[in-house]
């Protein structure tokens, strides 16, 4: 146990560095695109004194390099700031700028909270879904069953986001009006009501990650089928369904979690273009409104969510793997 | 009088048309009662109830349209009217305004309304620091003084008579004194809905007041939804499923589609939006007025009418004094499509051929690199050979506009000649795109100077019309065409026949105008 807990540690390190190296990357990007939020945010209006005041409000007029560092001192302490566009409105009225503001944490905490929603419907439909038809394919393996659901998996990861995303609003709400085209959730809305608005989204995400995790789950079963301990098993007289849920599905667990964790990852950092084709008020609404207009500070909150949660969830798949794994937990 | 010339409502909906057939007054068929759904764009997540912050159609609809009122308002026939004030009175030389405000008005929390309230939310916009686009308006007034509990009075550094005009700009509506801070971040206003519920971005629910001093004019929902959808894909599948009852900015392109949809049709108006190609006149060879008379012959403004916004606007004059403007001069002689006359001109200037560079890029308006392409393509007939620089779109207003010689732009219109005239032709103003002042015509600048004064409406039609025939003839802007404002309704929502022309959304007071049908 000791090692598992050394490779978190180890781990948890390495991931607070990529964090680190994730926000300069950001921060370089978005300083390297052409216009900055003083121009983009008065557009027509920008007249050479509009755009210095509020540089020098938000202090755009420093050097990149000392933006940074103030960026980053206070997101050290967990001070993400005030996204531009508040502090830009607050001095807009001639309001004091800093008391009363919206922090960057308190915009994104709802959006987030409806992007983890997101996530889960799609995972709850999505994981389950994908475990069961790899089994059976696995089972049933070359079988037409097995053709279909291959062919149909793999065309629905070969397909855009936003194009099975309007596939099934031309299908479920267009054609046959039975599910909302538009998922405005909002607070206060009763949850079968939140669920019902969440499931074309969810839907549309379940087609983008089932292939992976099902063929996944189909190849590391079938890999095993050709081992000794399943050809005993068989020939002890087992059912082809025991053998596989008994035999050979707790041994295939490791790449299956690995492959699981991936795409959970990929449910709240891909959600992007799946919340703007359904109007969700999620995180990656905010992300792209707020790349339009240049608001580093919000930018740069959810770059650091998404890495995060990628980190966090490839450790956890890596945590799994070793713990399903005696010759892993015991290295010699 | 002047209404119908004024007008130039090309379309509303099949049941209206029956309606109107009829002869009955389309009014006396509204009805209280419903909600009204509507997918608007413009809305961001630092939204508030800041109305010196409101720019765009989503907060715009909701503040001044749906929880606060003005003083003035501007009618869907674009005739002013009281909103707050019932009545105003100018001194001759147009310095002196004593409005009479409305009595028996509450807000939404109660606190009845009242000079003070008038004052304070004023003077919100003249705050230190503060940068509201209604500044400029405000600080126009040197004095308010309280008359009386319901009579206000502005004293103005200069005459201007259309004053009564500028309160009824969608900035400055009224907050009740003394609670401005709570107004701001709950959004307590006199309008004809409450905030139920308000989510920056998201979403905005509006309930009606009980009792309003609007009742039997306007106001017919019982709570008002807006739900934000950037996206235009979007807002029109929103619109296609059920999901909202009506959409802003439908996209050209498939307006066709919907138009085939029997459960929904297309609202639209002509109004002041215009695409223009400023030119500085300040810089050579755009400061002979025989070249700029050239281009103004070389450009085939029905085909970019045609092409570029696939018939849905109308040509223009190169006057950005527009159809929904009250002294919009219709009937001047258009320019045309002439190479002939451009080649003329061309001469005149001492030119067998030309060498231009026009800059153009999307952030301009849809479609202005190709609107460009088209003019290079009429232009060269007439020895006019015009080079299309595409510009990036980021920073196209910082690095472009105004900065290169010649490029293409846009602007929304003004409610008023002289706003739209003092904010872009007047000698020295920032936005003044084309350098526009008395070396290239004194007598305009004298004339916008005199007109903005003049309380008589037929010398003042007298002087708009000269300064139109100015800038047709004279003037440093392009102004090839006006582009309509295009929204669409379901059949659920029934608008009255007049549909305001001079923003989108019946003038964005469609949860005021509008009811189920």
């Amino acid at each position: 146990m000791g090692t598992v807990a050394k490779i978190i540690a180890q781990r948890l390190g390495l991931g607070i560095l990529t964090l680190f190296i994730v926000s300069i990357v950001i921060f370089t990007a978005v300083n390297m695109l052409p216009g900055d939020f003083a121009e983009s945010i008065l557009g027509q209006g920008a007249t050479p004194e509009a755009v210095a005041a509020i540089r020098r409000d938000l202090g755009l007029d420093q050097s990149p390099v000392s933006r940074y560092f103030d960026w980053l001192g206070g997101a050290v302490r967990g001070d993400f700031g005030s996204s531009f566009a508040q502090a830009n409105f607050a001095s807009f009225t001639g309001s004091d700028s800093g008391s009363g503001l919206t922090s960057v944490a308190q915009q994104i905490a709802p959006r987030f909270a409806n992007t983890m929603f997101l996530a889960s419907v799609a995972a709850i439909i999505a994981v389950p879904l994908s475990l069961t038809l790899g089994v059976l394919a696995a089972l049933f393996r070359n079988s037409v069953f097995d053709r279909v659901v291959n062919i149909a998996t793999l065309s629905s990861i070969s397909s855009p986001e936003f194009f099975l995303a309007y596939v099934l609003i031309l299908v479920f709400a267009v054609l046959n009006p039975w599910l909302p085209s538009l998922s405005n959730i909002y607070e206060g809305m009763s949850f079968p009501e939140r669920l019902e608005k969440t499931l074309l989204p969810a839907l549309t995400l379940t087609l983008v990650v089932t292939a992976h995790m099902m063929r996944m789950t189909r190849a590391a079963i079938i890999n095993l089928l050709a081992s000794p301990y399943i050809e005993m098993a068989r020939l002890k007289g087992l059912s082809p369904m025991r053998v596989i849920l008994r035999h050979a599905l707790p041994n295939a667990l490791a790449p299956i979690v690995n492959v699981v964790a991936l795409n959970l990852a990929y449910l709240i950092t891909g959600v992007v273009v799946v919340e703007v084709v359904f109007v969700y008020p999620g995180i990656g609404q905010l992300f792209v409104d707020s790349v339009k207009i240049r608001d580093i500070p919000v930018v740069q909150a959810c770059c650091l969510i998404f890495a995060a949660a990628y980190i966090l969830l490839n450790l956890t798949a890596d945590i799994l793997s070793i713990l399903s794994n005696p010759r892993l937990r015991h290295p010699r | 009088m002047t209404k119908l010339s004024r007008r130039s409502l090309l379309r509303t909906g099949a049941a209206a048309g029956v309606l109107a057939a009829s002869g009955l007054p389309l009014r006396a068929q509204a009805k209280r009662g419903g909600r009204l759904r509507v997918g608007l764009n413009g809305a961001n997540s630092s939204d508030s109830w800041d109305a010196r912050t409101h720019a765009d159609v989503f907060m715009i609809s909701a503040g001044h349209g749906t929880v606060f009122d003005c003083l003035t308002e501007v009618a869907a026939d674009g005739a002013l009217k009281g909103e707050l004030a019932t009545d105003w009175e100018a001194s001759p030389d147009a310095k002196v305004w004593t409005f009479n405000l409305r009595q028996g008005v509450t807000f939404h929390n109660g606190k009845s309304f009242g000079a003070d309230d008038v004052i304070e939310s004023l003077q919100l916009h003249v705050a230190e620091g503060s940068k509201s686009a209604a500044g400029p308006i405000v600080s126009r007034i040197t004095e308010m003084k309280k008359l009386g509990e319901h009579q206000v009075q502005f004293v103005l550094g200069s005459g201007n008579a259309d004053f009564p005009y500028l309160l009824a700009d969608y900035h400055l509506v009224i907050y009740p004194a003394g609670q401005i801070e709570e107004s701001l971040q709950q959004g307590i206003g006199t309008g004809l809905y409450r905030v139920a519920s308000f989510e920056p971005g998201v979403r905005f629910l509006g309930t009606r007041v009980d009792s309003h001093y609007k009742d039997g004019e306007a106001g017919w929902f019982d709570e008002v939804e807006f739900i934000a959808i950037n996206d235009n894909t979007a807002r029109t599948n929103a619109l296609l499923t059920g999901q909202v009852d009506s959409i802003n900015r439908i996209d050209r392109k498939t307006e066709g589609l919907l138009k085939a949809n029997p459960m929904l049709r297309i609202q639209e108006v002509s109004g002041n939006e215009h695409y223009t190609f400023p030119m500085l006149t300040d810089v050579a060879p755009f400061d002979d007025v025989n070249v700029r008379r050239a281009l103004k012959y070389a450009v085939n403004r029905q085909e970019m009418v045609d092409k570029i916004l696939l018939g849905h606007g109308r040509i223009a004059n190169d006057s950005p004094v527009g159809p929904a403007n009250q002294f919009f001069a219709g009937d001047l002689e258009q320019l045309s499509y002439d190479p002939d006359k451009a080649k003329f001109y061309l001469k005149e200037a001492g030119y067998d051929s030309i060498d231009l560079d026009l800059s153009a890029s999307s952030a301009a308006f849809d479609g202005a690199v190709d609107a460009a392409q088209l003019y290079q393509a009429s232009a060269r007939p007439a020895g006019i050979n015009i080079n299309v620089v595409q510009e990036p779109a980021d920073g196209y207003w910082s690095n472009v506009w105004i900065k290169k010689p010649w490029c293409a732009s846009y602007w929304g219109g003004r409610a008023t000649e002289d706003w739209m005239l003092s904010s872009a032709y007047e000698e020295g103003v920032p936005w003044n795109d084309s350098q526009w002042d008395s070396k290239d015509s004194a007598r305009f600048q004298t004339l916008l100077v005199e007109a903005r004064a003049e309380l008589d409406t037929v010398k003042r039609r007298e002087m708009y019309t000269e300064m139109q025939m100015i800038l047709r003839d004279d003037g440093g802007v392009i102004i090839p065409m006006f582009a309509n404002f295009v929204q669409a309704l379901n059949n659920k929502v029934a608008a009255p026949e007049t549909v305001g022309n001079y923003f989108q959304m019946d003038n964005c007071r469609m949860t005021e105008r509008w009811w189920m049908a």
